[in-house]
């Protein structure tokens, strides 16, 4: 899915122009702001859906207090779970997520959990939670549907960190239900997922998860509403034991196009989870994915912005990122952006192509004049500025003894050669 | 001919009176769209565009005086998906919303309102589509174009700008460029305008440009091979170096059930006879391999 790749950034369109980025491309735009499970849990416990409680600890001493309030209070949970809380998925494998039956376990739990990084991420929290008594695992998510235009329902009785390998191996094994685009996912809809799943003996309770994951969906303009394990659980004690269905993990992104009638959400964006350049590229309404390599590349235009990546690599260099001005940039962007390119220190070149539509090539040249003026650093830049207002650009870019070029081709291969010239020269 | 919008285009400018419709609606006033009328609620009876479209109220009544058959919207997020379905709603069969940042669920009532309507939607979140010297709507620059026979599809902006240009260089002309927008949830796909193309007499061959993510490409190009396998084809896919994101949760993944990559796409694209480029500029040599005349 396209989405996959622009978390790296995040728009806030709510202070811009409806029109204004229409020039974009289209890959990259679509952000969807991740949440925390602990934040997502609030959202379905809100929405009507069976959570079981839950505490957030930032150290083991938080940990150990949570942990000991579930231990020793009204529930008598056996044990806890002690989850580590970061955006990335297969937490369970990389060993952050752990039981404890005691306060001094769980302290010491916490402790090595918080003190792991997963994937990167140095765990900054962990969930504390009571250890459910799981009879059986299920699968169970509600997702933005690009091909169908709608939300699908995808269910199995497959539940559990493999659900990826049954979809792969036994496709039958996954149960996919459409929810109509005018008239949403309707009961008989709901009750046939139910008993596909396998979930008849708790068919209201499925049923009505199903349900509840569409009115998630819908009620805070969510992509994906996650839930893996949905569990089938043994509560009470011996003697007065019963089944109850509950979500177990939630894992919610909401579209950030939305952002602008949930003010509440921009408050759930992690801010331990992005990086300070993602949230000097977001203020500016630039999209900036930060890559390995030595050319920094400023785009108008998501899909073009792909391309002079594509470009480069294919010249024999590596882009240093993805980066795309949108439509209609002024000056102001543009030195920001410069900003961005030239804050990570592997930059030996930098690739400047504008495709003008709505964007004046003029607007960029002068921005780019300015952007050098306060420039750090001397790195050597190669600009391209076609379309509107190109020949105004040219003779400015001109005056101020810019290096330019008259294709894509030609400034890749341009910015290539002048990046190993100025990485020799380091 | 050519295919969505031509000379029989009538069109009426939903936000006309706003700084980029009246911006836009001047511009393809220019390239000789012939705009008919404007709509902006509350400024019914003014004029715009020197005094050469009448503005109304409502579609209703841009409808009942000019007989505009086309609409285009550039309205805010908020607004855009009820000017589609207030166009629909008064007949009009091809509507254009260039609006970007419309929530993606907000679409999804609304594509199929216009569908059972029997209507057209190209967008949200796309460039329009242009016949060159014959008519614009939308927002893609008209010095770009040549006349000729090449369709052309793409889901980007700019990078449409770049491979139109291209081939214009090259001395090879454009039937029609439409670009369907980047969105998740759009309301026509690369497949329903290859449908167009193929039953249009005037479209000689067809320039397909993709994307990474999504199946999109992959779809069409299946239904090319079996359709339009005498054509001439080539294609560009964007985003072949692109970093491998970090995933969505499992959804992502069993959903695209592997397709979505660039090698994907190029694969599916190849075995269907399109011949893919590795750049933007290496297509019109690609659609004259493929047996391209102009």
């Amino acid at each position: 899915m396209l989405i996959e790749y622009g978390e790296a950034t995040y728009l806030d369109r709510s202070r811009i122009p409806a029109w204004s980025a229409s020039e974009r491309g289209a890959a990259y735009h679509r952000c969807p702001v991740k949440i925390q499970e602990a934040d997502a849990k609030k959202l379905l416990l809100a929405q009507g859906l069976p959570v079981p409680s839950w505490e957030v600890a930032r150290s083991p001493a938080e940990a150990r207090a949570a942990a000991s309030r579930l231990l020793h209070g009204v529930g008598h949970a056996a044990q806890v779970v002690i989850k580590a809380q970061v955006l990335v998925g297969g937490r369970g494998k990389a060993g952050g997520v752990k039981l404890a039956s005691s306060d001094d376990e769980a302290e010491h739990v916490a402790d090595a959990i918080l003190g792991m990084s997963i994937k990167g991420i140095p765990v900054r929290k962990v969930l504390v939670a009571p250890a459910a008594d799981i009879v059986k695992e299920y699968y169970l998510a509600a997702v933005l549907d690009r091909a169908a235009r709608g939300i699908l329902l995808m269910g199995s009785a497959e539940g559990g960190v493999e659900i990826e390998q049954v979809a792969a191996t036994n496709p039958e094994a996954i149960v996919r239900v459409h929810a109509d685009p005018l008239l949403g996912l309707r009961d008989w809809q709901a009750r046939e997922l139910a008993f596909r799943m396998g979930l008849g003996a708790h068919l209201k309770a499925a049923a009505g998860v199903a349900k509840g994951l569409v009115k998630t969906m819908l009620a805070y303009d969510a992509d994906l509403v996650e839930i893996n394990p949905l569990a089938v659980v043994r509560e009470g004690g011996p003697g007065a034991a019963e089944e109850r269905l509950v979500c177990l993990d939630a894992k919610v992104t909401l579209d950030d196009s939305a952002l602008f009638r949930h003010p509440d959400h921009e408050a759930l964006r992690d801010p331990d989870e992005e990086a300070p350049a993602d949230a000097e590229a977001r203020r500016h309404d630039i999209s900036f994915i930060h890559l390995e390599g030595t050319i920094g590349c400023m785009v108008n235009g998501a899909g073009l912005a792909m391309t002079t990546m594509d470009l480069v690599k294919r010249a024999g260099g590596e882009p240093a990122n993805f980066l795309d001005i949108g439509g209609g940039a002024k000056a102001e962007r543009v030195a920001a952006a410069m900003r961005l390119i030239l804050a990570e220190p592997k930059v030996e070149a930098i690739l400047v192509n504008i495709f003008g539509g709505i964007t004046r090539g003029d607007e960029v040249a002068l921005g780019l004049i300015e952007a050098r003026r306060q420039q750090s650093r001397d790195v050597p830049m190669v600009v391209r500025i076609v379309g509107t207002n190109a020949a105004e650009a040219a003779k400015l870019l001109e005056e101020a003894h810019f290096e330019t070029a008259a294709s894509l081709d030609e400034a890749a291969a341009k910015a290539v050669a002048a990046a190993r010239t100025s990485g020799a020269a380091a | 001919m050519s295919i969505l919008v031509g000379r029989e285009t009538r069109l009426v400018v939903q936000g006309i009176t706003g700084r980029e419709g009246e911006f836009h609606a001047r511009s393809m006033q220019a390239y000789g769209t012939n705009v008919v009328a404007g709509v902006t609620p509350g400024k019914g009876g003014q004029q715009a565009l020197d005094g050469t479209v009448p503005v109304f109220n409502t579609i209703a009544e841009a409808v009942a005086a000019t007989g505009a058959n086309t609409a285009c919207g550039f309205v805010p997020a908020s607004g855009a998906p009820d000017t589609i379905l207030e166009a629909v709603a008064n007949g009009i069969k091809t509507v254009f919303c260039i609006t970007e940042g419309i929530p993606a669920l907000d679409m999804v009532p609304v594509v199929a309102a216009v569908h059972a309507a029997g209507s057209r939607l190209i967008g949200p979140n796309c460039p329009g589509a242009t016949s060159p010297g014959r008519a614009k709507v939308g927002i893609i620059p008209g010095s770009i174009h040549r006349e000729g026979s090449v369709g052309v599809v793409s889901r980007s902006g700019t990078l449409t700008y770049e491979a139109v240009q291209a081939m214009t260089d090259a001395g090879i002309g454009q039937s029609t460029c439409v670009g369907i927008g980047g969105d998740p949830i759009i309301g026509s796909t690369f497949l329903d305008v290859l449908k167009l193309f193929a039953a249009d007499p005037e479209t000689s061959a067809i320039v397909l440009i993709g994307e990474i993510g999504g199946a999109a490409e992959e779809e069409a190009a299946a239904w090319a091979a079996a359709n339009l396998a005498d054509v001439p084809k080539a294609a560009f896919i964007a985003g072949r170096t692109a970093p491998e994101g970090k995933r969505m949760g499992h959804a992502g993944a069993i959903i695209s059930g592997g397709a979505g990559t660039a090698a994907s796409k190029v694969a599916a694209l190849e075995a269907a006879g399109f011949r893919v480029a590795g750049s933007p500029t290496e297509l019109p040599a690609l659609l004259r391999d493929a047996g391209y005349r102009s």
